[in-house]
């Protein structure tokens, strides 16, 4: 995940001809079940010069489930489950369908209307020649 | 907002040589069951060799190869862990016996997922159990892997060999390239598939004899490996070790 945000980093910075990067914000779907430290952690790791002051920030998005069946729009709460559920999810996000229902009608098919995975929100700059 | 699975997938693969996605226009055909048996025939013959089912509402390969019990590791991502000496990869590790209800975005979003997070390290062959059809996971394949090659199973079926035509000719059409078509399930010679093969310009890799006995082997490697429908697939590992995809 870490080796993903700073690749397309790195990428967008190169697209946009920045010379440095200044600030990153990551949106992070509760789904997912990131661990904000771990992340940072592995960002300060593996960051590379361009964007060795950047400051990266790490926004929290609550994820939006609504069921196909009935309608039923509801928040994911991850406090429920239990820890091998909550890793599989971790893993691949489209484990929720295995385990999760919707609390109304019980069906599996819903939509991740927001907060699935992570994002790239926006990347800061700065370019030499200006 | 920009995808950053999008960007390390192509690193994480970069150390397999050769990548072959087995497919069908069809299900039922013997996809999954030559992939498995293909895997372990190029792993017998000194090969490095990963298996990736993405087959994600139907898995079967670890039933064919009898896996239980196995977990990923995880180190910076996942190391898909050793099953008969091949790197397999599977939805299993994850929903169990359980079935997975996926829609065509849950499908894509899933196999973004596993690639952008699937460490397999140095591969000669890495083999991928497609399902069938010309859905999402032949697309997001086409779309996400550099160097892809396509291996075509149909049986004699009029039935089989017409999807199986279209996934040809939608190949061919892309530029993506076709190691070549198998026929699976033969009960008599006939040259019709090979015919048509040839027709479409693309290579006919054999055909593999209806196998009697197969069916009894799935889940008992070394038994599969002795089956006649096995000696078919070695033909098969054969051609592929005999070109440079």
């Amino acid at each position: 995940m870490a080796e993903g945000v700073v690749s397309t980093t790195a990428r967008i910075a190169k697209e946009q001809g920045l010379d440095v990067v200044t600030e990153v914000v990551v949106r992070l779907g509760e789904l997912q079940h990131v661990d904000h430290e771990i992340l940072e952690f592995a960002l300060d790791q593996l960051r590379t010069p361009i964007m060795r002051d950047a400051k990266f920030i790490l926004e929290s998005i609550s994820t939006k489930l609504r069921c196909r069946v009935c309608g039923e729009q509801w928040l994911f709460s991850p406090e429920a489950l239990g820890e091998e559920i909550s890793e599989a999810i971790h893993f691949v996000p489209e484990m929720a369908h295995v385990y999760l229902k919707c609390p109304r009608c019980g069906s599996p098919d819903y939509e991740v209307v927001e907060g699935r995975g992570v994002w790239l929100a926006s990347i800061k700059g700065v370019k030499r020649d200006g | 907002m920009a995808d950053p699975r999008l960007d390390v997938i192509g690193q994480w693969l970069a150390g397999a040589r050769q990548i072959v996605a087995v497919c069908s226009g069809k299900g039922g055909v013997g996809k999954s069951v030559i992939a498995a048996t293909l895997a372990l025939i190029l792993k017998r013959r000194g090969n490095r060799v990963g298996l990736l089912d993405l087959d994600f509402t139907s898995p079967s390969t670890h039933v064919i190869l009898g896996v239980e019990g196995l977990q990923p590791e995880e180190e910076r991502g996942i190391i898909p862990p050793l099953a008969h000496g091949l790197r397999y990869m599977s939805i299993v590790y994850y929903a169990v016996d359980k079935p997975a209800p996926l829609r065509g975005v849950d499908v894509s979003n899933a196999i973004i997922e596993l690639l952008s997070i699937t460490r397999w390290g140095e591969l000669d062959y890495l083999l991928i159990d497609m399902p069938p059809g010309i859905g999402d996971a032949t697309l997001d394949m086409i779309r996400l892997t550099r160097g892809i090659h396509f291996l075509l199973v149909t049986t004699p079926s009029r039935v089989a060999f017409e999807t199986v035509r279209k996934l040809l000719v939608l190949l061919q059409e892309l530029g993506v390239p076709v190691v070549g078509v198998i026929e699976n399930m033969v009960m008599r010679p006939s040259t019709h598939i090979r015919d048509q093969v040839e027709r479409l310009g693309a290579p006919y890799l054999g055909a593999i004899a209806f196998d009697p006995e197969l069916e009894e082997a799935l889940g008992d490697v070394e038994r599969l490996m002795e089956t006649k429908f096995a000696d078919g697939v070695g033909c098969v590992a054969s051609e592929l070790e005999g070109r440079a995809l």
